[in-house]
């Protein structure tokens, strides 16, 4: 099978510049210069490279949203605040291949006419943050950072901004008010960043897998990378499956793999031959599917088509035997801890869904306490500046929706039939 | 208490400051390292730095109580933090937590007495495949079972 960015990742010293180089690192940044950037992003179009943080908004058409004008200087922001439960890709292409990651960011600022670009790493990521780093002194000593980048007479400034425990910094007009030095409060959008983003300048921020899979469209060519994948979702993806499977870890995989495939051919299905009970499939804020919904192509159409998100791609088992209040009343307490607090709708929102979610699992849910919860999700859903709002609604409404009689069970005979624990 | 940075602190603050365009993008970093020097972020460390920034306490203050990592009361030699999220909870993170506190003769968000170990449940570090998971100062400890923790927290001095 056709990788894009794990195909060294078994290979440790990679992280090196040395290492990478010796393997073809830096040519795709080389003939990027070459030629023009229009050509850059036509490629990125043709690959129908979909944005790999959770939203999978089309990468070429963003960066195309930057104004023509050229008189303001622009930000290229990456965003590595990989903090949505269930994924942990980002972290790996950090750890295991950071040039691919700074190939793609020389290559994408040239294309997009940046000379300043920031990598917002999240604040636990300690070991990853000084692996980028190092990586980062590497390519300004080998001259693919910095000024007259290989002769080009591209100049391009680039650094390390770490996060400090924040999961809202993942929203985008969050992350960039954190890099300014502020709280983590989303904006109000219009102004999109693209107009007016980090320091007031023009700002693009894309994922690191987004950007990890540049060097490689160059390379190889934007059809090429579109091929691997489906219809309006090209490439590989980096599938990350975590729960009581036999092989935990991430993957990866044609965006065109089932879902099914990936759990049970690729995770090598459940642990001691249990039984699937539950999948939260794109990240801990999508809609969660049933056993019965899992034959479905791992493709951001698909996902959609079944009323879930392939999101950012990070495949959460559940087994039989899991009490489903439980499960989320940990995601609920979640986003109840991390919402910002700006919009009442989620920041009183987030606090009585956990509270309400917790009664029931305590034994002291109450007569009408689902439509409650539901209609607490209705005043949520869509009414703040951020999703953080909606990312805590999908999974309470599925898990009510699909699993309905053990919310009503533990109601009716006021205690959690599975013992108050995992 | 007055506090200070070393020299080495100082130094690398201001390349710090050279990367940004604006002095305000300095403070998550700043704080950073007043954390790494002073151990956590005392009050007199954010009138310290509100001084270095040139921003009032209360700014400094308001960005270092937002987010999670900033100690604001001082935390033990080691701050053992578990992940409770979902993909831990459903290898038996709730039980390791158990486990330590009854180890550690601590509750999550307590210092041990002679200061050794600071007990924190956290949410998601964004390593479920190798759940349950731990961060122990600034390194992750993964795939977790009892013995792992017992063994490792039994050895660091």
């Amino acid at each position: 099978m056709e990788t894009v960015l794990t195909t060294h990742f078994a290979n440790e010293q990679y992280r090196h510049a040395d290492t990478y180089l010796q393997f073809g690192g830096y040519e795709a940044l080389r003939k990027a210069l070459a030629g023009p950037r229009e050509r850059i992003v036509d490629e990125v179009k043709k690959a129908n490279l979909r944005g790999r943080g959770g939203a999978g908004f089309p990468a070429g058409v963003k960066w195309g949203f930057l104004p023509k004008d050229l008189s303001r200087p622009r930000v290229l922001v990456i965003n590595a605040d990989e903090g949505e439960p269930g994924t942990f890709k980002d972290r790996q292409i950090m750890g295991k291949a950071p040039h691919l990651l700074l190939e793609g960011i020389a290559i994408a600022s040239y294309a997009m006419s940046i000379h300043l670009s920031y990598i917002y790493i999240r604040g636990e990521f300690i070991r990853e943050a000084r692996i980028v780093e190092e990586a980062v002194a590497e390519a300004y000593a080998r001259g693919f950072f910095g000024k007259n980048i290989l002769g080009s007479g591209f100049d391009l400034e680039v650094s390390v901004h770490r996060g400090a425990g924040a999961y809202i910094c993942g929203e985008e007009t969050s992350l960039i008010n954190s890099l300014e030095g502020k709280r983590g409060w989303p904006r109000i959008k219009p102004p999109f960043p693209a107009s007016v983003g980090a320091f007031g300048l023009p700002t693009i921020v894309n994922n690191v897998e987004t950007i990890a899979d540049v060097p490689w469209i160059v390379t190889h060519g934007g059809e090429k990378f579109a091929a691997l994948g489906v219809e309006k979702n090209g490439g590989t993806r980096l599938i990350g499956v975590s729960g009581p499977v036999n092989r935990p870890g991430v993957y990866e995989l044609p965006a065109g793999v089932l879902l099914r495939e990936i759990i049970y051919t690729h995770a090598g299905g459940l642990k001691d031959g249990r039984q699937l009970k539950a999948v939260i499939p794109g990240g801990s804020s999508t809609p969660v599917l049933r056993p019965d919904e899992i034959d479905v192509t791992y493709d951001i159409e698909s996902m959609a088509k079944i009323g879930t998100m392939a999101g950012s791609g990070g495949v959460i088992v559940i087994p039989e035997g899991t009490c489903m209040v439980r499960a989320l009343h940990v995601l609920m307490n979640f986003y109840a801890h991390e919402s910002c607090g700006q919009c009442t709708p989620c920041r009183e929102g987030t606090g009585w869904l956990s509270k309400i979610v917790g009664r029931i699992e305590n034994g002291q849910g109450r007569e009408g306490d689902l439509e409650l919860v539901l209609d607490v999700c209705d005043n949520m859903m869509g009414r703040t500046i951020c999703p953080l709002a909606d990312a805590a609604v999908m999974p309470a409404q599925s898990f009510l929706w699909k699993f309905r009689d053990e919310f009503e069970y533990h109601i009716k005979v006021q205690k959690c039939p599975f013992g108050n624990k995992f | 208490m007055s506090v200070a940075f070393s020299d080495a602190a100082r130094s690398e603050l201001e390349r710090i400051r050279s990367r940004y365009p604006d002095r305000e993008a300095a403070i998550l970093p700043a704080l950073h390292l007043a954390q790494r020097e002073f151990g956590y972020v005392s009050d007199e460390a954010i009138v310290y730095l509100a001084d270095l920034l040139g921003f009032a306490p209360a700014r400094i203050e308001g960005v270092a109580t937002f987010y999670t990592m900033y100690n604001r009361k001082p935390v033990g030699k080691y701050h053992v933090q578990i992940c409770r999220n979902i993909s831990c909870s459903l290898l038996g993170a709730e039980h390791l937590i158990e486990h330590v506190s009854k180890k550690l003769g601590v509750r999550p968000g307590e210092t041990t007495p002679d200061g050794k170990f600071t007990l924190t449940a956290v949410e998601c570090l964004g390593s479920c495949g190798t759940a349950p998971v731990m961060q122990v100062n600034d390194d992750y400890h993964e795939s977790l079972t009892e013995e792992k923790i017992d063994a490792l927290l039994d050895r660091l001095p």
